[in-house]
């Protein structure tokens, strides 16, 4: 039997305080990690979400219409169970610029922000914005932690941002922890620390050719502007190291779960896969896979061949009849019914291959639980779609 | 650019050298990529499809083995035309880089047990990006015989297909080597970066979205034409992707909408051919009717927004089998029967 991943139980523990929803771009993450929030809030849990990159109308009804990086109460949820929802959409410069503010004094913080490449690399490289998702996530924990018999939230629902990137999410903290013991970041931070060449003299030869080498690729300004910028953020280094680590702890911890979003599509399935995959291999505990959009039809019972035959000998008929007792009327009424075959014949066939396609998933990941979502006929960009979503994550 | 001699018939892109290709996630943009590479390779035309996410998209797409870092040939198409495939490496490409233009030797060894080529590929954020669309503005100016000179020599490639990342980070990554103009302010960095920079927003290369019927992944290709234009980026073509067969007339889809049709005619119409037609039954398909109708509605709004992007629109129909190395074939007839390639 495939286990069902039971989202009432899993929102209705109080050990869970995180949620990761992952998975590839267009899978739907965003939709599950908003319907996920609002669930739980109108359970009763105190909850926040964190977006990365929200459709405008949904983030709309969430009440996202500013853009200031911090959590904003999400209006109109039922609250009747002492829950509330918050939401805030991620803005990474910003976050960036907080994170340099907190750790370095008021003139140091002053000089990293003018530096150019300090601008260039918080607001438009990509790659920051991983980075900066995971800083945020133990920016809400602390925030959360605050007042332990109070907290402000009980439970961060976090939206990872799309496609492979989302693999870079999970790498990211790891990643920077180890850059920051990596010989080369002492090496450009060096000659400002020590007052340039004295320093230099006491490393091998080898620090000398990669010395030249930098200033013959990278000319001499540009390497004085990137040591600049590294020695200036070298002050927080430790800082940024601690956080780095507390972060991916708090990934592993058993507070923490994943969510893989997937769609019923051969590439989303895979790259579903991948995730399952690597989750296990770090040790991060996953809750399960949310299959989206399974198309279902409303006529289970007729399949799609049977229904393609049926609307054949409906023409067939007609056929036969036209030389006398049909009369338009009779024949306009029979194509109607045709029609409707030929489209449930063609719904039917994308349905058995959601179904297919999500039943071999299962067989190549067995005890992993799932849910399956039907797909909605319209877009999802206000509270009462949510719900639906919600209901339907619940297997309601 | 003079349109190219050997081409028999007009396409939309003559000139065109290089096709980035970009949508929403799930819309399709790889197999759309491959589609169009094999489209442009028509008329023994040599063209090079190039991943830069390192997703092994193009193999899947093509059923052919992993692609590494070497470029290898992976489709034929018509007329002797071939289709070569890459999947860029922000490292190998650094490397390489580096050789070229340094000729490093040692250093570039070096560099490597420094942690610097980690570095540079891996945390610097953004470098990564300037590296791999360096490496695909060196394809683009390859020559066939890399000794020849001057704008009549042969290129290595009559045309470059760059599966490219998804909206929501493409402008930002074609965008990187302005960028890096910027903070390198003299050297071979700036020149380089200025270079990039040049080609990309030449008449020589387009920026094509890929979308689907559907709200979110219509706004982001409005939202991302939009980006592209504000940065100076040319805009290509819109491609509507698994654009679904119409099987009911409208007639019959606003009777579904309005619950006029009559559910004792369905029910007769299904006894008279021997499908047992319960309550449920004739309900369900009356209620798929409406659920289509609706959704045929928003396609609908979807489809004017796009026509009011009046940029050249390709419709691609969906494939009931899934998208395999037969199916990419047939897009690929039908980006060209639509005058794309």
């Amino acid at each position: 039997m495939v286990p069902v991943l039971d989202i009432d139980a899993l929102i209705g523990n109080p050990q869970t305080c995180i949620i990761v929803c992952c998975g590839a771009g267009g899978v739907g993450k965003t939709t599950t990690a908003a319907a996920l929030g609002l669930r739980a809030a109108e359970s009763g849990r105190r909850v926040v979400v964190l977006t990365i990159d929200p459709a405008r109308r949904l983030a709309q009804s969430l009440g996202l219409t500013t853009l200031d990086n911090t959590p904003r109460p999400v209006k109109d949820i039922d609250d009747t169970r002492g829950g509330s929802l918050d939401a805030m959409m991620l803005d990474m410069k910003r976050t960036f610029d907080e994170v340099v503010e907190a750790h370095a004094t008021a003139d140091k913080a002053e000089q990293i922000l003018a530096n150019p490449f300090y601008q260039a690399v918080s607001s438009s490289f990509a790659g920051t914005q991983e980075y900066m998702a995971m800083e945020k996530l133990g920016q809400l924990r602390l925030e959360a932690d605050r007042d332990p018999d109070n907290p402000r939230w009980d439970l961060i629902v976090v939206d990872t941002p799309p496609s492979r990137s989302a693999l870079d999410f999970l790498d990211a903290p790891k990643r920077l922890g180890s850059f920051l013991d990596g010989r080369f970041i002492r090496l450009l931070a060096a000659p400002a620390k020590a007052g340039g060449r004295a320093y230099l003299k006491v490393f091998s030869a080898g620090v000398n050719i990669v010395t030249k080498t930098l200033t013959k690729v990278l000319g001499g300004q540009m390497l004085s502007d990137v040591q600049t910028f590294v020695a200036a953020l070298d002050t927080m280094f430790g800082g940024f190291r601690k956080r780095a680590d507390h972060t991916y702890a708090l990934l592993s911890d058993r507070m923490t779960t994943f969510i893989v979003v997937a769609a019923p599509e051969r590439d989303a399935l895979r790259e579903a896969s991948y995730f399952v995959d690597r989750l296990d291999e770090e040790g991060m505990p996953l809750a399960g896979l949310v299959v989206n959009r399974m198309y279902r039809v409303s006529a289970p019972g007729l399949s799609a061949a049977r229904a393609l035959a049926a609307a054949e000998e409906l023409g067939d008929q007609e056929g036969d009849s036209s030389s006398g007792v049909g009369t338009s009327d009779v024949s306009e009424r029979t194509a109607i019914t045709q029609g409707l075959l030929r489209m449930h014949a063609v719904q039917a066939e994308i349905a058995d291959r959601h179904e297919s396609l999500a039943k071999r998933f299962i067989a190549g990941h067995p005890g992993i639980p799932i849910v399956e979502v039907p797909a909605a006929s319209g877009d999802i960009h206000d509270l009462v779609g949510l719900r639906t979503v919600g209901d339907a994550l619940a297997g309601q | 650019m003079a349109p190219d001699a050997g081409s028999a018939r007009d396409t939309d892109w003559d000139g065109v050298r290089l096709h980035i290709v970009t949508g929403k996630g799930g819309t399709g943009k790889t197999t759309v990529a491959a589609a169009l590479a094999l489209a442009l390779a028509g008329e023994g035309r040599r063209v090079l499809l190039a991943e830069v996410e390192g997703r092994q998209g193009i193999s899947q797409s093509f059923d052919v083995p992993p692609l590494a870092l070497t470029e290898v040939r992976i489709a034929h198409a018509a007329h002797g035309g071939e289709v070569f495939g890459l999947s860029v490496d922000a490292k190998a490409a650094l490397l390489e880089y580096l050789q070229m233009y340094y000729k490093l030797g040692r250093a570039g060894g070096m560099l490597e047990k420094f942690g610097a080529i980690d570095f540079a590929t891996t945390i610097a954020p953004g470098v990564r990006d300037v590296l791999l669309t360096g490496k695909v503005y060196e394809a683009v100016r390859r020559r066939r015989d890399h000794r020849a000179r001057g704008p009549g020599a042969a290129p290595a490639y009559d045309a470059v297909v760059v599966d490219a990342p998804p909206t929501g980070r493409v402008v930002r990554f074609l965008n990187v080597n302005h960028e890096v103009a910027d903070l390198a302010r003299v050297g071979p960095i700036r020149s380089q970066a200025n270079s990039i920079t040049a080609m990309l927003r030449s008449p020589q290369t387009v920026v094509h979205l890929v979308t689907l019927l559907e709200e979110m992944p219509v706004q982001e290709t409005v939202d991302t034409i939009a980006e592209l234009r504000a940065v100076g980026m040319p805009i290509g073509g819109v491609v509507v992707n698994q654009v679904r067969e119409e099987i009911l007339t409208l007639d019959v889809l606003e009777a579904a909408a309005r619950n006029a049709i009559s559910p004792e005619d369905v029910a007769a119409d299904l006894t008279r051919v021997h499908v047992r037609a319960t309550e449920a039954l004739v309900d369900g398909l009356l209620t798929e009717a409406r659920d289509h109708a609706e959704r045929v509605t928003l396609e609908r709004d979807e489809a004017e927004v796009i026509a009011d992007l009046g940029r050249p629109t390709y419709r691609l129909p969906s494939l009931s089998e899934g998208v395999d190395a037969n199916g990419i074939r047939e897009m690929a007839e039908t980006l060209m029967a639509q005058g794309m390639a």
